[in-house]
């Protein structure tokens, strides 16, 4: 208790930018509306304008005002990153945990399947899931979440096998209490900690894939106001009007990288074994 | 010993290769609808005509059972028979290889730099720990680490083409046209290199031996090059197969950027015209490629370290 209050208070910088800037795009997508006068849809100047005091970000081929088209995808990168991480999360601990738990058998098959999964180099397997259901944001989120499902496994797999040695498992065990129920009680509740850490991580990750895919033409279609899109659009009239492809993409660079300070510092103050380094 | 080890190795991708090619092929078989549609729909827009829906059916032998497709898939794969594309009407493994050099230049391109910038910055940052140096390329690699590449690439364009003209923006004429997409694809690796050479570095630094050979008097020189950077790269080593999987999904988004005809670029417009043979044969070649280098790796890396038992 001691030291988990040592480590709250002792909040490291990384923790606290992290942290911040995370909290700031949240509230940006959810405020969006309030935060920009103008519409991401609408036209509201000539084409192509660079930034000014009037348009911070200054407009895209068709005269929308990039700033408020970065706010507002805001909205579509931090949804595609938490549903996305939610899928695989959710699959993934199942997967890990059953094979962890009852070893044997069931673990090798559910492990042999997830080392398959992980011999899809980076954003491979999510083509694999583009490539059968088609482009579209909502598949994209399927395909990212999807594709972390073996890192899930492979990390809950590990953590329950020292669980499962512990006495309070031997002790539910001998009193009777059913499998299921062991895992759902016992089991899960003390996975959570690299668990968060692995998904802190992860939305950051599945943004910047997900960004990735709306590049190629495989995610958010047009008129959506996406990041990856963005700047897969700008892309063509890069030497002419360079904000429209900078803007959307430092926004991805800044909650990325805001993922892996939180991320970071959270696995350095839940993992003991990493606080002493 | 050492035969036995990677007999075994070998055994143990079978199961592995198996499912990939399970996965590669249900690419067809899940989506909604009718492929033969879909796929002509894509591929050559405005000509679905009743009779060559049904001569794809045939020429594809879609009308099969699925176990006896899936046998034809596993066998056509490998003897090197991976069908044929849809929208460009020639053989998948005569495109695959076709391309295939292009993306391996880049590859190389992009390890290259990846391991000599990610080396050199993490031996630094590791000899002059806690000093300025070691602040700003740490502070580097955390941002090479989080960079979107598609980003980084056109970023790069714009500056060093268009603003400098020091490189051209797209094309793969002459090693200048390499540098480029080389930088875009190695620079998260080169993220990932020097933060792992520079912690597996500092905690070799630490050992008895190199104590030891300080107070025999060695020369710090002779300490870093003959004792602590041997061991301290043998890590480095394991991830470098890993940092190939990342230059071939890389090369999907960098060919893009660069408008570099390899096989990523073939890739993503192969799934964007719904050309299924030739995504499934250009997923299926990279997935076994990224199995196979990996198993390489992890062989090198045994041979390399003695300390290793193989049994």
């Amino acid at each position: 208790m001691n030291s988990w209050r040592n480590s709250l208070i002792d909040v490291s910088p990384s923790f606290t930018i992290g942290l911040t800037v995370l909290v700031s795009w949240t509230l940006l997508a959810i405020f969006a509306g309030q935060v920009t006068p103008y519409d991401p849809f609408e036209t509201v100047s000539s084409a192509r304008q660079p930034p000014s005091l009037e348009f911070w970000f200054g407009t895209d081929r068709l005269g929308r005002d990039v700033f408020t088209r970065v706010i507002f995808g805001a909205r579509v990168s931090l949804m595609l990153g938490l549903i996305s991480v939610l899928i695989g999360s959710v699959f993934g601990s199942a997967l890990g945990i059953v094979s962890g738990y009852y070893r044997g058998i069931v673990d090798t098959i559910i492990m042999r399947f997830v080392d398959s999964l992980l011999a899809f180099p980076g954003i491979m397997l999510a083509l694999v899931v583009i490539a059968a259901l088609g482009p579209s944001i909502k598949n994209v989120m399927l395909a990212v979440g999807i594709s972390t499902v073996p890192l899930y496994a492979r990390l809950l797999r590990s953590t329950v096998l020292s669980i499962r040695e512990q006495t309070y498992i031997s002790a539910a065990r001998v009193l009777g209490v059913r499998n299921i129920k062991i895992m759902l009680r016992h089991v899960l509740p003390n996975t959570v900690a690299p668990l968060l850490v692995l998904s802190t991580l992860q939305i950051g990750n599945a943004i910047s894939i997900g960004a990735g895919l709306s590049f190629l033409g495989m995610g958010a279609q047009p008129p959506i106001a996406e990041w990856g899109l963005m700047t897969a659009v700008g892309r063509t009239v890069l030497g002419k009007a360079w904000w429209i492809s900078t803007f959307p993409g430092l926004a991805i660079l800044m909650v990325v990288m805001a993922c892996n300070l939180l991320g970071d510092s959270l696995r350095t103050t839940l993992d003991p074994k990493l606080r002493s380094q | 010993m050492l035969s036995r080890y990677i007999a075994g190795r070998l055994l143990q991708m079978v199961p592995v290769l198996f499912l990939i090619s399970l996965i590669v092929f249900s690419i067809m078989h899940v989506i909604p609808g009718d492929p033969v549609q879909l796929m002509l729909a894509g591929a050559e827009s405005g000509s679905v005509t009743p009779e060559r829906q049904q001569e794809l059916r045939v020429a594809m032998g879609l009308d099969d059972p699925l176990y006896i497709q899936y046998l034809r898939f596993i066998r056509g794969a490998v003897i090197g028979d991976l069908g044929t594309s849809v929208r460009l009407r020639t053989p998948v493994l005569e495109l695959i290889l076709d391309r295939f050099s292009s993306t391996l230049v880049l590859s190389l391109g992009g390890i290259f730099f990846a391991i000599t910038i990610g080396m050199t910055t993490g031996i630094l940052a590791a000899i002059k720990r806690g000093s300025l140096l070691d602040t700003i390329s740490m502070a580097l690699a955390y941002i090479g680490v989080s960079l979107p590449i598609f980003w980084l690439g056109l970023l790069l364009i714009l500056v060093f083409s268009f603003w400098l003209d020091w490189f051209p923006p797209a094309g793969q004429e002459g090693i200048q046209s390499l540098v480029l997409p080389s930088v875009t694809l190695g620079l998260v690796s080169a993220g990932v290199i020097s933060r792992l050479t520079r912690s597996s570095l500092v905690e070799v630094l630490s050992e008895d031996y190199i104590r030891t050979a300080r107070s025999k008097g060695l020369p710090e020189r002779l300490i870093y090059i003959r004792h602590a950077l041997r061991n301290a790269l043998l890590p480095v080593i394991t991830i470098l197969g890993l940092q190939f999987g990342a230059m071939l999904s890389g090369a999907v988004v960098t060919e893009t950027v660069f408008s570099r005809p390899g096989l990523g670029r073939l890739v993503v417009s192969a799934i964007l015209w719904k050309d299924y043979p030739l995504a499934q044969g250009i997923i299926l070649f990279m997935a076994t490629s990224y199995v196979i280098v990996n198993l390489l790796v992890d062989i090198c890396y045994t041979l390399i370290d003695p300390r290793i038992d193989y049994s």
